[in-house]
């Protein structure tokens, strides 16, 4: 089914939630809404389903409003962030729920719903928990029933919250698979909400980035991930290291050094951002030899983390840190150790202008998402400055 | 005191205890004492005294025509006052908790009001409501309905006085589930009967029939709104907790006193279904995380 969500806004008390939202999804599309806390991602996904009312705008679902439709004609499917599981039925109840409430004339006979439960049960592989409680499984093993539950009343929308947010990393990995077959058998439109970025980049045919009631780009995992419009989007999918440099007749500038320019900025103070796996590295007694802008100067290698194949390297640079991810081989390579000095070059730089992206970035480290480490290097940046 | 302290600890608990054996006695001894006065001893006393003549003055107390009237008349009460409560506090409960609308907070604090003030001033509204005297009396009275020191009258004021209970009840338990379990039955295409019938009412079942235990005690136990109302007509209007002032007032103590264990009959029966109960309530709530 097609869903057309047109210039949706929604207020609580004095908080705009959603900001005059326009969506479009394909047919059979697997769409990623990823953001952080507060976003309004949630809320997006509570009106698609019906839950929530919006105070302006309309979802249309195949072209018709979806007010006007009834919840039998509408056919969604909604997973809920905690699964929101029947606790006092079993697994087998809570999967025959949405088939027993029927009305009496569509309802199919009891031999018929238990063989559908059971098919069901298979798909999500809980034949053997059939008569347990909610409470007597895993997080991993609700999050089936949860989804098994669901596809028991046939949608053609599935809605889910929060998916794999109560879930250990290893059974994450293993429900996105198992989710995204099950989407692609079933011929299913799926939208699904997410603070986890791996996991909406993993998982979506196209992910739609939100911001505080907004959506700041819509594309494909590719698309946002390479070329992000905006500050906020760019620093949001990935480790970021923001340079300060200053733009001059439509290039940016860092000391006489000019920066590969990807954006078109106004003459002013901008920020380079750069993904720290694009922080090249070379060490200062030899020629350059990589590609991309070598800044002026060289840079102290303070501290070097070597994760399985990966190796990140914090540098001192002009009074300021920089990160850079290269390969644990490159790294002996170029015999780099704590104390080295080096040359950068970067590499795909994305330059804002800097009121915008100090504006954006704040956003962002406010929000309760951010991985640690990436944290922890922002700290030691600010007791630097 | 001369001996130091000694710590303890106490096997299985870890814990070491710092107070002295003479102490602890005290404190045993003073919580003893408080028990049997004030508990054990006047229940002791109500069955002495109803047994004081034997077990056929004890009967024969019991089968008084007026005693069996006001035994009637509890029964009555009671049939109609906790279905009436139930269904008022399951209404209230699930429109406090699962929506939000203008004078929430308002009613939840209506709720407390039977709670708060005095059972007499209960029972004076409705005397100054329904009474000769009182705003609806002279309409009332031309139109030969009768309230105020009649069985109607007893059953309003009882029903006023354990209003909350049921709600009460509810309200806690059913804000700590939430409503994610009935959005979910209403996405899977339930429709509210449905959810009610198959979601809600299961999952507060045992904090309902608690309500209805607490309901019911109050329900058969009430005097001070019901005495304000009722009058005190033998054989007509008297409740058992009435009937029993009336009696002992009489100087018919075998009487009263029986009338008087059998409330503490039913007060027990309560107490343990109760207990049964809590034990059901407590672990028939799974943690989810």
């Amino acid at each position: 089914m097609e869903i057309a969500v047109k210039n949706l806004s929604k207020r609580f008390e004095h908080l705009t939630v959603l900001d005059r939202v326009n969506l479009q999804i394909q047919d059979k599309e697997f769409i990623g809404l990823l953001g952080p806390s507060g976003s309004g991602k949630t809320t997006l996904l509570r009106i698609l389903a019906g839950l929530e009312c919006a105070d302006n705008g309309t979802v249309e679902i195949d072209g018709r409003d979806s007010n006007s439709l009834s919840l039998d004609e509408r056919r969604i499917g909604f997973v809920f962030q905690h699964y929101a599981l029947f606790n006092h039925m079993t697994v087998f109840q809570n999967v025959a729920f949405g088939l027993q409430v029927k009305p009496r004339q569509a309802r199919k006979s009891n031999v018929a719903i238990a063989q559908r439960v059971r098919e069901l049960l298979g798909l999500v592989q809980l034949q053997a928990f059939e008569d347990r409680f909610p409470a007597q499984l895993s997080g991993g093993q609700r999050q089936r029933v949860a989804l098994a539950r669901t596809l028991a009343i046939e949608p053609k929308v599935l809605l889910l919250d929060e998916p794999f947010g109560a879930l250990d990393a290893k059974v994450r990995v293993e429900l996105r698979r198992s989710l995204r077959e099950i989407h692609d058998t079933a011929g299913l439109t799926t939208v699904f909400v997410t603070h986890d970025r791996e996991e909406a980049l993993d998982l979506a045919d196209r992910v739609a980035i939100m911001n505080h009631g907004i959506i700041e780009q819509v594309g494909t995992p590719v698309e946002v991930y390479d070329a992000p419009k905006s500050p906020f989007v760019f620093d949001f999918l990935g480790h970021t290291n923001s340079i300060d440099c200053v733009v001059r007749d439509g290039k940016a500038y860092l000391g006489k050094s000019q920066l590969g320019l990807e954006e078109v900025v106004r003459d002013g103070p901008a920020v380079a951002f750069v993904r720290p796996h694009d922080v090249l590295l070379a060490r200062a007694d030899r020629a350059q030899t990589n590609t991309g802008t070598r800044l002026p100067g060289t840079a102290l290698v303070r501290f070097i983390s070597a994760l399985g194949q990966r190796a990140v390297a914090e540098l001192l640079y002009e009074r300021r840190l920089i990160e850079a991810e290269l390969t644990r081989q490159t790294l002996q390579e170029l015999g780099l150790q704590v104390g080295s000095k080096c040359t950068i070059s970067l590499r795909h730089a994305r330059v804002y202008a800097r009121h915008e992206a100090e504006e954006q970035t704040r956003v962002a480290e406010r929000a309760a998402v951010r991985p640690r480490k990436r944290r922890r290097f922002r700290d030691r940046l600010s007791t630097l400055r | 005191m001369a001996r130091a302290k000694t710590s303890r600890v106490v096997p299985g608990q870890g814990l070491p205890l710092s107070e002295s054996r003479g102490v602890r006695a005290t404190l045993i001894a003073i919580a003893v004492v408080f028990f049997i006065f004030f508990l054990l001893l006047p229940l002791i006393v109500v069955f002495a005294e109803a047994l004081r003549r034997g077990l056929h003055a004890y009967w024969t107390g019991l089968g008084d025509p007026e005693t069996l009237a006001a035994i009637r008349l509890t029964v009555l009460t009671a049939i109609l006052v906790v279905p009436i409560n139930t269904v008022f506090g399951i209404a209230a409960a699930w429109a406090i908790t699962k929506f939000s609308f203008a004078g929430k907070n308002l009613l939840i604090t209506l709720i407390d009001v039977p709670f708060s003030v005095s059972p007499v001033i209960g029972g004076m509204v409705f005397v100054l409501l329904f009474g000769l005297p009182g705003v609806l009396g002279p309409w009332l009275a031309a139109h030969d309905i009768k309230i105020i020191f009649a069985v109607p009258g007893v059953i309003i004021a009882t029903l006023f006085v354990t209003l909350p209970f049921v709600a009460r009840e509810l309200i806690p338990l059913m804000q700590k589930q939430g409503t994610d379990q009935e959005e979910a039955a209403i996405m899977l295409g339930a429709n509210g009967l449905q959810t009610f019938l198959r979601i809600t009412l299961p999952n507060i079942k045992w904090g309902l029939l608690y309500g209805v235990l607490l309901c019911n005690g109050r329900a058969i136990g009430e005097f001070g709104a019901v005495a304000v109302v009722s009058g005190h007509i033998m054989g007509l209007t008297n409740t058992m907790p009435l009937h029993v002032e009336v009696l002992y007032n009489d100087f018919n103590f075998v009487g009263a006193f029986a009338v008087a264990s059998l409330l503490v009959m039913m007060a027990f029966a309560t107490l343990v279904l109760k207990t049964v109960l809590e034990s059901r309530t407590a672990s028939s709530s799974p943690s989810l995380p």
